[in-house]
């Protein structure tokens, strides 16, 4: 049960070979068993999971069930969700309980999904490991001396751990598809503003996006149909006629062109990731797919241009967290200055701290120009290496990460080191366009290794049929962690 | 030594939107504290903004009223600062891209002392821009700690900036009160300054003739037009005397205190913020097609110094007259309306609006809204002036009876009998008859005495009971007493 497709288990349940509370009361029952060693979960509440599951076995019954109806789903916990302690990995929010729903759950709750539980994530979703959660770090399943990465940290445990049938995450360098490479499951960041950004805690607004985790490309785009869609209370969602993701899965891959970008085989990346990546290219060579030598030659400029843009942004949007209305507030202070120092001095961890003063640097008098305005040009020039290289091929193709997990605690020490992990991710969230990860088999140290897929903008159909097709010929997706 | 001063504006009109800038809360004023605050204007995490088009049209009309050019594409920046009653930690406002480019305002100026005369002045407008308001810290209702209101939080204003053009407290009073009637006037702002939705700043620096700009301290929040006179006549002073002493202005908030008249620094530049704008990326450019502004301008009504000029050139009003007739929409409406029923007699109409009807409506303290007679109901009476039904004595007996009790002017006549005797034979009898009764008199008048005219008018009248044709009256009698 715990290894089957999201189509397989609407079926079972439509089937009535299982219903939604006892499928939910599994996943709880595994949780229970497996999250106090991976720490995937920071929030459950077995009571509105299952009262969510009763209610879609009453559809079932009436035969009025969307698609997802009765499947248990796993939310980031940067989602607000209505009556659920929704924390995004902070103190600052430990105990806040959102009075509304995210467009993201709405979604899912149209679609009949039932929420499993908040998955743990990097503090306010700014990391690379898991670590920077107040809630602790995630073990990866794989080997729980390792990082899942981050900050979908806690979703990719979730899901390679079969702690739920799939779960979402979010992405504003790499944090869908970081993760996902480093736990060996499937991963999309889709199109800027496909997903409604409408209540998901926002880190840097012109990066995030909402995607979905979970075992197969097929999966990905049953959780796509659910997702996506245009939302008017998100003035960067996109107006656009709603799409079946699932439409091209089954298309012979025949006459695709993938770009590999030289620069994604350079300097820094591992000699075993590399392999595996070869191996997947040669594989989609046997699909009958043609491979072009393509250049993204500013892409070396992203890291620099992200940790301006993000820290500016993430620097004004976490300001809200005052202490004044919601959320932690510091127990002792003498005056109103005193109150939001020590207010912001306690509920915020390290890494967060350090990117609100580079944030706070960069747009200060005199600094912004140099930093704020250079970095929006190399974005548009890093954009632009996309757009020329798309006239060259379908999709492109490349390693999601440099390396496979690290230990935890290996990178801690030195951010910059740690920001080098999303050095192939990021500069797709600075063009908006959609990546993908999928697993393409293991490192020398027998951890999962990701193949990064990148689409032009809208052509996340193409990229999961390339994936789809990938994982009809090769089992790297259906693996799963042993002695779990 | 003579000094001279320097005023720049930044002025806060409300925008009369049911709903916020960015949310659909309300803004209608006086509801209790925190209840028009959603889930936006709690800045809850993960809450967006969403622009109100209604805002973005009103500044787009305060544009063409000005004669500004509207930028087709310009960009909400976030403002970002600390404080208790601004909810997100920034305050979405616009910066270098405004809406509103430069404009101007002619305005009247009514000198203060003096004999000067009244004079035209043009003011350059430098820019508007749409931002959010901030919520209110309550800090009377709450023992040692600060309640905060964020009702007002997203309330939708336009900021409108000036040139330091203006040179006197007058000047600056003018201005502030051409623009209070504007907005008015093309329906983009109540106006209403004890309720917040008309707010001045006044930028005030002093330099002796010929010098460059002095050092400017910036007067806050002011919302009467008195007060403003005042603090800037206090702030000048003191400017002056500084100087004058051998101190230093230095560049400082101030606030007025209207019950000491004095100005008072609330922060020096020193502690001036850096408020780190940068655009917001939460909301995208927004693009002004020039099909909306086109939309916008067919919606427009006829501008007061347009209306002006044609009251002057087509209409044969004084300056004076038209000035005073276009100081609100209500009372170009009203006089506009009562012309339609006689419109060859305009400066009759006039005469009458800023006579009996302003004198009327003064006396029992109402505004041209409230006033008891309709403009329809006037117009019907001083047709019946035009026409000779009635005399202007008798016009006059009318428009009270129409305020105290009401009714059309035909009726009153009616009532109180007071159509005016035109028919020549009916008033040659009367003058006949006079002529015989004071033959002494008319021998006196008849051997030089003109000043008895009056005296054989005012008979006349009696016996007519007021309701001969005074004209008609004249011509007789001077025809009859001639012999």
């Amino acid at each position: 049960m715990f290894e089957s497709s999201l189509k397989q288990l609407g079926d079972a349940l439509r089937a009535k070979k299982i219903s939604s509370v006892e499928l939910t009361q599994l996943y709880l029952d595994r949780i229970a068993r497996l999250n106090p060693e991976l720490n995937a979960y920071v929030t459950l509440n077995p009571e509105a999971s299952l009262a969510q599951a009763r209610a879609a076995d009453q559809c079932i019954t009436k035969n009025e069930a969307p698609p997802l109806t009765g499947i248990p789903i796993a939310q980031k916990d940067i989602f607000c969700a209505k009556g659920w302690r929704t924390t995004c990995g902070s103190k600052m929010l430990e105990n806040f309980v959102a009075p509304y729903d995210a467009h993201v759950i709405e979604q899912f709750n149209r679609a009949g999904a039932v929420n499993l539980g908040k998955t743990n994530m990097d503090e306010f979703a700014m990391g690379s490991s898991n670590e920077t959660s107040y809630f602790g770090t995630v073990k990866n399943p794989w080997g729980t001396a390792r990082v899942p990465g981050g900050s979908s940290g806690g979703t990719a445990a979730a899901v390679a751990a079969r702690l739920c049938a799939a779960a979402t995450g979010t992405d504003t360098g790499g944090s869908i598809r970081q993760p996902a490479a480093l736990c060996g499951i499937s991963g999309l960041k889709p199109t800027y503003g496909v997903c409604s950004r409408y209540g998901m805690i926002a880190f840097a607004s012109s990066l995030d996006q909402a995607g979905p985790m979970g075992r197969s490309a097929e999966d990905l785009a049953l959780m796509m149909n659910a997702m996506a869609g245009f939302d008017e209370r998100d003035s960067t969602s996109l107006q656009r006629e709603k799409e079946d993701y699932a439409r091209d899965l089954n298309k012979p891959l025949s006459g695709l062109r993938i770009g590999l970008p030289k620069e994604f085989f350079a300097e820094g990346l591992g000699s075993d990731v590399a392999q595996a990546v070869e191996a997947a290219i040669a594989e989609y060579r046997k699909l009958g797919a043609t491979v072009v030598d393509i250049s993204l030659p500013n892409t070396r400029l992203s890291i620099p241009v992200y940790y301006v843009l993000a820290p500016a942004e993430a620097s004004s949007n976490l300001s809200r967290f005052d202490g004044v209305r919601y959320g932690y507030r510091a127990p002792d202070y003498t005056d109103l200055t005193d109150m939001y120092e020590k207010t912001r001095a306690q509920g915020f961890g390290t890494e967060v701290k350090r990117r609100i003063m580079i944030g706070t640097y960069v747009l200060s008098h005199g600094y912004y120009d140099a930093y704020y305005i250079q970095a929006q040009r190399i974005r548009r020039l890093i954009a632009q290496d996309f757009t020329e290289a798309f006239k060259q091929c379908d999709v492109i193709m490349g390693p999601t990460s440099p390396s496979t997990a690290f230990k935890l605690g290996e990178k801690g020490d030195d951010p910059v080191q740690m920001y080098l992990s999303d050095i192939y991710t990021i500069a797709v969230n600075l063009a908006g366009l959609p990546g993908m990860s999928i697993p393409c088999g293991f490192g020398s140290n027998d951890m999962p290794v990701g193949l990064q897929i990148i689409g032009n903008y809208f052509d996340e159909a193409r990229m999961l049929n390339a994936a789809h097709q990938y994982q009809l010929a090769t089992d790297w997706h259906s693996r799963a962690p042993q002695g779990l | 030594m003579t000094w001279e001063i320097v005023i720049g504006l930044e002025v806060h009109a409300q925008l009369s939107t049911n709903s916020k800038i960015f949310c659909g809360a309300s803004t209608a004023f006086g509801a209790e504290p925190n209840t028009q605050a959603d889930a936006v204007s709690l800045a809850l995490p993960g809450v967006l903004p969403v622009l109100n088009r209604g805002a973005v049209e009103r500044a787009i009309r305060f544009g063409l009223a000005t004669g500004a050019h509207i930028a087709p594409r310009s960009v909400f920046a976030r403002k970002n600062y600390f404080y208790p009653d601004l909810p997100k930690g920034y305050q979405i406002s616009q910066f270098d891209l405004p809406v509103v480019g430069q404009g101007a305002l002619t305005i009247q100026v009514e000198p203060l002392s003096g004999n000067a005369k009244p004079y035209e002045k043009v003011v350059r407008i430098t820019r508007a821009h749409l931002e959010e308001d901030a919520g209110k810290s309550l800090h009377e209702d709450f023992h040692g700690m600060t309640g905060i209101d964020l009702n007002r939080a997203g309330t939708p204003l336009l900021e409108i900036v000036s040139e330091p053009d203006m040179r006197s407290a007058a000047e600056a009073v003018a201005y502030a009160k051409t623009l209070h009637a504007l907005v008015q006037w093309i329906g983009i702002c109540d106006g209403n300054m004890q309720e917040g939705s008309f707010r001045c700043d006044v930028n005030v620096s002093v330099r002796r003739a010929g010098e460059p700009l002095g050092t400017r301290r910036e007067i806050k929040n002011l919302n009467s037009f008195k007060f403003m006179q005042q603090a800037i006549d206090y702030e000048v002073q003191w400017q002056i005397d500084t100087i004058e002493n051998g101190g230093k202005v230095h560049q400082a908030t101030v606030l007025f205190n209207p019950d000491t008249g004095e100005t008072r620094s609330m922060r020096s530049k020193e502690e001036a913020h850096d408020y780190r704008y940068f655009p917001d990326p939460d909301l995208l450019p927004l693009d002004i097609s020039n099909d909306w502004i086109e939309q916008v301008r067919a919606t427009l009504p006829e501008l007061p110094h347009v209306k002006q000029v044609r009251y002057v050139n087509d209409l044969g009003l004084s300056a004076y007259d038209a000035n005073i007739l276009t100081a609100s929409r209500e009372m170009a409406d009203f006089f506009e309306t009562v012309l339609a029923a006689v419109p060859k007699d305009a400066k009759l109409v006039a005469n009458w609006i800023m006579g009996e009807v302003s004198a009327q409506l003064n006396r029992d303290g109402l505004d041209m809204k409230q006033c008891p007679i309709s403009a329809q109901q006037l117009g019907g009476m001083l047709q019946r002036i035009t026409d000779n039904t009635i005399s202007n004595s008798g016009a006059k007996e009318v428009f009270r009876t129409m305020w105290a009790e009401g009714g059309d002017a035909d009726a009153i006549i009616d009532a109180k009998g007071l159509k005016q005797v035109s028919d020549s034979g009916a008033i040659e009898a009367l003058v006949d008859e006079i002529i015989a009764a004071n033959a002494d008199k008319v021998a006196e008048y008849r051997s030089g005495k003109d000043k008895l005219f009056g005296f054989f008018v005012g008979l006349a009248m009696k016996a007519s009971k007021g309701k001969a044709n005074p004209a008609q009256l004249n011509d007789i009698l001077k025809q009859k007493l001639a012999g």
